[in-house]
């Protein structure tokens, strides 16, 4: 059957056990996660996840009923219709070439965001798909660190 | 009322009309159990073994329809429970499983019998608590009763550090339960119930395909009023024996892997499924590809998660089976008529006929099947029956003539050999006025045994049946059909004096041989009304037949008549 890509936003009650109940379903059942960040919503009780994810239609359906059968997730929505974007800093040695690197960042949706003495730290924010685009094109400027925040995204 | 948490522990099970809990003290869960010793508001029920407990809770709920309830101890008290936890799990038991807990001060520190009980039953039961304080107990205590039985049912574990169940707060037990991100569906959508039954209407040849859901949702009345108004044939899975009686003239029996042949060519045969609270096991199914290949699917469940899982539903419902059938039964009122479906019948009668169940009577040795068929002539509807696993089991899922829901107390989902004795005291304590017979192997029996001395002490006359062939029977009729008969460890010649065993606890046991020996012993193990271990040695080869070798397809049976022996 045809794998897909799908973001899952999940609400889920803030307890301490919540997210290893959201990682176990994944382990014991058998899903991929490809990333998942967590953080709390402001002024509520509850946080939110966002899970990407690879399977078949099946599967993901499976996915999302399961999430909702746990008792401490309020919804789970996987419409296609969301905004994703993902962060990533990466860090360079000084004596690459800086210009370059930095309109690259810009053309992505970032910046230098740290100079050290013997690195640069770079900050892009972009949807997954250029955020490969990115990583594809700093290769040449020999990165060393290259820390993905993971996806989030909100629906349209 | 400033209490203790251990005390507010069994205000809450008296709050919640709790009359008997299983279970096994220790170290961490001692402050409860100090409370026990004062208290006449339930009975404690001490088993020998922390897994028997929550068989024996899980046999009660089984046959009360209530919340099961056990305590147990942490660490070692609570991985032996584990077992039961997975077995209620799988088979939607509602439970409430209090564990006890080191205190707070030293999780996470490998302390003297600590383990990350949480952890490990994340994944066996439907949801669980470590409580951290004594002022969230009410509330953690009312959520887990009415989680463990809502929508799907299930077993829910509590785990109490010792320090939190002497920790004093103020005690109040909530009325109600407000957890705003757990809200199973109940109702189905009329809709879809309209739809579902137009399709039964236009259908040529439906079959009901009933599961356990009927029985934990106590639908088998209104199911049973369904099937009778419609005169649509049925077929139960494992778990839903005795929602229909077994004389019912459109009860077509049992289907799955040891299913009868017209169950399962029923089944093949169908245009519209009518699956209600049946999640398509793979036991169930077969090949799955193959599985009612000209059907569509109605499909009737609490639980979303269960529909279109393996098999895709063209009706999908979810709600309480008892609620969405007393729908249906209106609506069919006008537009179902019976007479449609006899050809459907005629056709059903013939594969019953074809091949029906039965076994080969044999004159020298008693054959298992007799054993199972004769305890139903005698005792028929006046015993509770629960089973080990093996091939007993499956033999008494074909031949017991059930009449009622909450009869048949066995080990479906998980299998567990070890379940049917303490799972039969359960089902004791929760009707007394019913005989409880155990139909047992000599592997299983051998698991749980030592609750000989919990049946004996409280007086829960329960009957084991040895189905004795010393074999470890059913991996024995596999290793026979598919390993070209290599019969690797499954040999049990080796045996305990089941009778000497019986009687060492202070039980009786006979030692049966033929079939008059066989009725003699149980009459005067009814009579008696003692707990009792009956040795019935039986025919060693047979197998359960029909069958549908694993990943087969329904309708490709290995049937008695060409049995290899
Ligand atoms: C705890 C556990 N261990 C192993 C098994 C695998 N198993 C399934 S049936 C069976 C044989 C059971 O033998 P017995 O209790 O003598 O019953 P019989 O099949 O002979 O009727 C075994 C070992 C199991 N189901 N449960």
């Amino acid at each position: 059957m045809q794998e897909e890509r799908r973001v899952i936003s999940v609400i889920v009650a803030n307890e301490a056990s919540a997210l290893s109940r959201i990682s176990g379903l994944f382990s014991a059942r058998g899903y991929n996660v490809v990333s998942l960040t967590v953080a709390p919503i402001p002024e509520s009780d509850y946080s939110r996840l966002t899970i990407v994810t690879v399977g078949s239609v099946r599967v993901i359906e499976q996915i999302t009923k399961q999430l909702h059968k746990l008792i401490p997730v309020l919804r789970v929505s996987d419409t296609q219709e969301m905004i994703e974007k993902e962060m990533v800093l990466t860090k360079f040695p000084i004596t690459e070439d800086l210009n370059n690197i930095s309109v690259l960042a810009n053309a992505y949706n970032g910046k230098i965001v740290n100079v050290g003495t013997d690195t640069i730290i770079v900050m892009i924010a972009d949807e997954p798909k250029r955020v490969e685009h990115f990583l594809t094109a700093i290769r040449r400027y020999h990165p060393l660190e290259i820390v993905r925040g993971g996806t989030v995204a909100v629906d349209r | 009322m400033q209490i203790s948490g251990a005390q507010m522990v069994i205000e809450a099970l008296i709050a919640e009309n709790v009359t008997t809990v299983f279970g096994y003290p220790g170290g961490a869960i001692m402050n409860v159990y100090d409370e026990i010793y004062k208290q006449e508001g339930f009975e404690h029920i001490l088993t020998r073994h922390e897994q028997a407990a929550i068989h024996a809770a899980e046999g009660y709920a089984k046959v009360t329809g209530k919340v099961g309830v056990a305590m147990i101890t942490s660490g070692p008290g609570f991985t032996n429970a584990v077992t039961g936890l997975a077995d209620a799990y799988m088979d939607s038991i509602p439970l409430v499983v209090i564990s006890g807990q080191v205190p707070m001060s030293l999780i996470g520190t490998d302390a003297f019998q600590e383990i990350d009980a949480v952890g490990i039953s994340r994944a066996c039961t439907k949801h669980n608590y470590l409580v951290t304080d004594a002022k969230d107990l009410p509330r953690i205590l009312k959520e887990a009763f009415y989680i463990a039985a809502s929508g799907r049912p299930g077993p829910v574990h509590v785990d109490i550090p010792k320090d939190v169940t002497a920790q004093i707060e103020e005690f109040v037990y909530p009325e109600n339960v407000d957890i705003p991100t757990y809200k199973p569906t109940v109702k189905g959508n009329k809709r879809q119930i309209k739809k579902a039954v137009e399709a039964i209407a236009e259908a040529k040849r439906p079959l009901f395909y009933l599961g356990g859901g009927v029985i934990n949702s106590n639908a088998a009345e209104e199911v049973r009023a369904f099937v009778k108004q419609t005169g649509i044939p049925a077929v139960e899975t494992f778990m839903a024996r005795g929602t229909l009686r077994y004389d019912d003239p459109l009860l077509i029996s049992m289907l799955g892997m040891h299913g009868s042949y017209a169950a399962n060519m029923a089944m093949s045969e169908t245009d519209l499924v009518i699956a209600l609270g049946a999640r398509f096991d793979d036991r169930v199914t077969g090949k799955l590809s193959e599985f009612a290949k000209h059907a569509g699917i109605i499909h009737v469940d609490i639980d979303p998660a269960s529909i279109s899982k393996l098999v895709n539903a063209d009706y999908p419902i979810v709600g309480d089976v008892k609620g969405v059938v007393a729908e249906m039964i209106e609506l069919a009122k006008e537009q179902v008529d019976p007479k449609r479906y006899l050809p459907w019948l005629e056709t059903v009668d013939h594969f019953d006929k074809l091949h029906p169940l039965r076994y080969i009577e044999d004159t020298d040795r008693i054959k298992p099947q007799w054993v199972i068929e004769r305890v139903g002539e005698l005792l028929g509807d006046d015993a509770n029956i629960s089973t080990d696993v093996g091939q007993h089991q499956m033999w008494t899922a074909q031949f017991y003539p059930f009449t009622r829901p909450r009869q048949w107390v066995s080990s479906g989902g998980l299998g567990t050999m070890g379940f049917g004795f303490p799972a039969a005291l359960g089902v004791k304590r929760g009707a007394m006025d019913k005989i409880s017979i155990n139909f047992t192997g000599d592997g299983s029996i051998l698991m749980n045994i030592q609750e000989l001395m919990t049946a004996v002490e409280k007086k829960l006359p329960v009957i084991n049946i040895i189905l004795n062939n010393n074999y470890l029977g059913m991996v024995r009729q596999w290793q026979t059909l598919f390993y070209n008969k290599r019969h690797s460890e499954t040999d049990l010649s080796m045996q305990p004096d089941f009778v000497m065993l019986a009687e060492s606890f202070g039980g009786v046991g006979y030692r049966v041989s033929t079939k008059e020996e066989f009725d003699a012993a149980l009459k005067d193990a009814v009579e008696k009304n003692v707990v009792a271990i009956i040795d019935v040695k039986v025919e060693r080869l047979e197998n359960v037949l029909p069958m549908v070798p694993s990943g087969g397809s329904l309708f490709n049976m290995m049937l008695l008549e060409n049995k290899e022996s």
